[in-house]
């Protein structure tokens, strides 16, 4: 399977207009791949995770093109969508295992969530037991409720949910803020078990913790106000970036065995501009300590190596 | 007898621990930063602008001001005062001799009895809400705010306030006191008629005791008491502004069904005393329609447009339920 | 300076309280001025009691708390308010520590009715100024705005300028970086560095073994409210003795190192558990390891590092030391 992504485009709406939240996106993504999503708040991860699956009632679709295999996918419209959600693309929502129902048990929930997609329960039930147990969790769990079950637990659960109809593309938004960091490794870990066993062909991973896309990722794409930055290999992405802002990212990221006296980190002083009105040219030029004077044209998403794209005039 | 409970339309506006750093690019809140729900200036002048446009605000407060007028000016435009058998009976408002809305069977006037428990039943309306909300908000945000024993015991309290059969306690009262007014009747109202709003305030309370400005608010020296009217019960202003229009338009539903079976104040003549007398006297078969249509329409119209409007206000403070 | 014996939190659960649930038990550690002290947990640990608890938010069922040698345990009225002006507390939601309807410079207000009323304005506006600049705000930037105009790191650096106000001593930390970004992360951790270096004892709670290694001098590892490791940082992080240390470590999304290569390290150092020699692997290894803390204590290791052993082992230790003592 192989997603294309061409200069997609999706704003929010709002009372005080429209916010560009996705302002021109492309990349692609080989069958197989696993590639981490990464960037602070706002810079329009958690967007474009979405809006490939499912534009809600804010967000407003402008313009782009999304292939899946070849075959575009209709985003914009949100029945048509309706054939490809949890066959063929599939997401696991930021804090989906917070939005489980309380009133359902597991088990009715899954039922329910494949009745309204065409597949019956019990054609599923045998594959979905097996990956239940794959994941650790036993049967009993489709017969109690959310709330009975740990925060790694329900996430496990969603994560089998989401892929029980081994779709060709799952996103996965912000799967592990919340747990805890031995819990994390081992969702991390499912993902890459999943796709090991064929139940998932790629995965976009949406996270703001960049290390733990360094374990798991094949590719990372950083993103900034709303636009791509850099997108390369993981380890090309942690230890030669390229785009000033991945740079800066990556030395301010604390790190078991460094201490402050040795090496002091620094952050990057100020803040990502607002998207209600969005800069002209490089949006990070105004905190760049490289910038210069062509970064008033918007610098292209270019391949400055193979593989290795940067959106930058002095990287290109 | 309780009044419909209140929609929890508290907008959210807070993170859970443990969740990734605030994003602004989820469908929540893409301006940058979250969009504060409580009132400040910048969100009173949002508000006022979907005031205006917002239909049923418009509608309920227009009516509900227009009785108040009239509770205001209405008796003294009456010609006769109300109790006074002086006219014919049983006369059709032709306005003959000064009586509006015609007379009783018993020769009263209507309009002077009608305007008269217009006022009444806002008197009831402000008197007996703001009893019941002033206990209602004692109780529920010393519940909330202190927890534990002491919320058990305030709990049981109000389970047991609000399991009184109130007729019973009332027929009681009636038969002890020979003379009651309409203060009596509005305080009796306002002391049986707060659990649900203390339940309610206790639930909003809760909920905003864990969020860490409180605890911050402490370490800051403050006291409890004035942490929940400096911190807390600001946060909650339009849900207090809305549960106060919910007693009021209650209160007044409440003396009228009390007035209705005969357990109203004795000395004077409310809207729904009207009504006992008119269908007492067969006023229906009668046709004498113009002794039970006002104070019917008029006892409608004040409590429905409360509803209508405190539905309206809803809206208007919580973005959610707008239309964009 | 901050002391604390045998605390202790058990809350009453069920109908009227019929029940008990030990959240923290019998803890003892300390900080001293012009140190950091990491306390790491997961969730359920009971980390943000014992912050709750120092600050006197949350009642403390047994031991006691001890400031420069007061009793800070259960104070009330104006020993409490006195206590406060010299130990304070930031919390992990920026945006939930500030009253929404209300500017965010009113948290600076709210201490000056309450402890600098007799205070002029103009002091009082360059005392503001002072703690500004201590944690390189421009005070035109975050003045008179709301805390929804603001960032998560402007509003953190503005409740630590609201501590330093007070001239405290003592900060508890809970989680304060945890919700901001990555950027603004290290800005705020080098500036309680800064503020560390100038005399104040600063307990950081986190959950992120990462930042606890930066920042901090000695590190306390809590589990189910019972700290199972705790010593000077370098000795914690370079040679964990405790499996669940050794299993959070193990687990921690590193730059530079992919999780086999860290596990493989792991294992290739078997350590004593039990009394057995066995090499550490998984989660799983941790139940089976379950120390029970009623019958186990908190054994040292070498010089400044503490680890948690079952009774027996505990028993041999403090009998092996009896030895040598005498």
């Amino acid at each position: 399977m192989s997603l294309t992504v061409d200069g997609l485009k999706v704003y929010y709406r709002t009372l005080r207009g429209d916010v560009h939240a996705l302002d021109g996106v492309s990349f692609t993504i080989a069958d197989g791949e696993i590639m981490g999503l990464a960037g602070e708040s706002g810079c329009g991860k958690s967007t474009l995770g979405n809006s490939l699956i499912y534009l809600s009632g804010r967000m407003k679709y402008i313009e782009g093109r999304v292939e899946i295999d070849g075959e575009q996918l209709p985003i914009w419209d949100f029945s048509a969508m309706n054939e490809y959600r949890l066959k063929r693309v599939s997401i696991i929502p930021q804090y989906a295992m917070s939005a489980l129902n309380p009133t359902r048990k597991i088990g009715k929930m899954t039922a329910e969530l494949l009745r309204s997609r065409g597949v019956a329960y019990k054609s599923v039930v045998g594959e979905l037991l097996r990956r239940l147990e794959l994941v650790g969790l036993s049967e009993d769990v489709l017969h109690r409720y959310p709330i009975e079950l740990s925060g790694g637990m329900k996430q496990r659960a969603v994560m089998v949910l989401s892929t029980i109809l081994d779709p060709s593309l799952l996103v996965a938004d912000e799967i592990t803020s919340a747990l805890d960091v031995s819990t994390q490794k081992a969702v991390m870990e499912m993902l890459s078990e999943f796709r090991e066993r064929g139940f998932v062909k790629s995965t976009i991973v949406i996270t703001h913790d960049i290390s733990i896309l360094y374990q798991v990722a094949d590719t990372i794409m950083v993103m900034y106000a709303g636009q791509p930055a850099e997108k390369a290999a993981a380890n090309v992405i942690i230890e030669s970036p390229r785009h000033p802002y991945s740079r800066l990212l990556i030395s301010s990221l604390p790190e078991v065995g460094v201490r402050y006296d040795e090496k002091r980190l620094v952050g990057i002083p100020g803040t990502p501009p607002g998207l209600l009105t969005p800069p002209v040219g490089c949006r990070f030029s105004d905190r760049c300590p490289v910038a210069f004077e062509k970064c008033v044209e918007q610098p292209p998403f270019v391949e400055v190596e193979p593989g290795h794209f940067v959106a930058c005039w002095k990287e290109s | 007898m309780t009044p419909p409970a209140a929609r929890q339309t508290l907008p959210e506006t807070g993170q859970t621990p443990g969740r990734p750093p605030l994003a602004a690019d989820t469908p929540d809140g893409p301006t940058g930063a979250k969009e504060a729900a409580a009132p400040n200036s910048s969100n009173l002048r949002e508000a006022l602008h979907f005031a205006l446009r917002n239909k049923k605000l418009v509608f309920g407060l227009g009516i509900t001001v227009a009785m108040l007028l009239f509770a205001i000016i209405g008796p003294s435009l009456a010609q006769h005062d109300p109790l006074a058998y002086g006219g014919k009976l049983s006369w059709a408002p032709t306005g003959r001799g000064g009586y509006w809305l015609g007379t009783t069977l018993l020769g009263q006037d209507v309009f002077a009895q009608f305007a008269n428990g217009v006022r009444l039943a806002f008197i009831v309306g402000a008197l007996g809400g703001g009893i019941a909300a002033a206990i209602g908000m004692l109780v529920g945000f010393t519940a909330g705010y202190r927890g534990g024993i002491v919320d058990d015991i305030l709990g049981m309290l109000t389970n047991v306030v609000l399991v009184i059969p109130t007729f019973a306690l009332l027929l009681v009262i009636a038969a002890y006191l020979k003379v009651r007014g309409i203060i009596t009747e509005s305080v009796f109202i306002g002391f049986t008629s707060w659990p649900w709003a203390a339940r309610a305030l206790r639930a909003q309370t809760f909920s905003l005791v864990s969020r860490e400005f409180v605890g911050l608010a402490r370490l800051s020296g403050e006291s409890s008491w004035k942490i929940i009217f400096k911190e807390i019960a600001p946060n909650m202003s339009s849900y207090l502004f809305m549960m106060f229009i919910l007693l009021f338009g209650g209160s007044i539903l409440i003396a009228a069904t009390l007035d209705f079976i005969g357990l109203g104040p004795s000395n004077t003549i409310s809207l729904g005393m009207m009504m006992q007398l008119s269908v007492q006297n067969s006023a229906l078969q009668l046709h004498l329609w113009w002794w039970f249509l006002p104070p019917g329409l008029a006892i409608m119209a004040i409590v429905g447009s409360l509803y209508v409007m405190n539905v309206g206000l809803d809206e208007v403070f919580n973005p959610r339920l707008r239309n964009m | 300076m901050l002391k604390l014996d045998n605390v202790s939190k058990v809350y009453k659960v069920g109908a009227f309280g019929a029940q008990e649930l030990v959240a923290v038990r019998d803890l003892s550690f300390q900080v001293s001025a012009g140190e950091v002290v990491s306390l790491i947990g997961e969730s359920g640990s009971g980390k943000s009691t014992i912050g709750k608890m120092i600050l006197q938010l949350s009642p403390i069922t047994r031991g006691t708390i001890t400031f420069d040698g007061t009793d800070v345990s259960r104070l009330k009225g104006r020993a409490l308010k006195d206590y406060y002006r010299r130990a304070q507390g930031v919390f992990q939601d920026p945006f939930s520590s500030y009253n929404p309807i209300f500017k965010a410079d009113r948290i600076f207000k709210m201490i000056k009715d309450a402890y600098f009323s007799g205070v002029s304005r103009h002091e009082w506006e360059s005392k503001l100024e002072a703690s500004m600049d201590a944690v390189s705000l421009d005070a035109s930037q975050v003045l008179h705005k709301y805390p929804h105009q603001l960032s998560g790191g402007q509003l953190q650096r503005l409740l630590i300028a609201r501590a330093l106000l007070l001239d405290i001593q003592f900060l508890v930390a809970d989680e304060i970086i945890s919700m901001l970004d990555a950027s603004t992360r290290i800005d705020v951790l080098n500036l309680l560095a800064d503020l560390k270096d100038r005399g104040l004892g600063i307990l950081f709670i986190t959950h992120d073994l990462s930042l606890g290694n930066y920042i901090s001098e000695r590190t306390v590892i809590l589990r189910h409210g019972v700290i199972v490791e705790m010593g000077a940082t370098a000795k914690v992080f370079g040679n964990p003795q405790h499996p669940y240390t050794q299993m959070l470590l193990a687990s921690v999304p590193q730059l530079h190192r992919k999780w086999a290569e860290i596990e493989a390290d792991l294992l290739a150092t078997p350590t004593e558990t039990d009394g057995q020699r066995r090499p550490i692997s998984h989660v799983d290894t941790i139940a089976a390891v379950e120390l029970d803390a009623l019958d186990s204590a908190l054994v040292e290791f070498e010089s400044d590092h503490f680890v948690r052993r079952s009774g027996a082992l505990a028993r041999e230790a403090a009998g092996a030391t009896t030895e040598t003592a005498t």
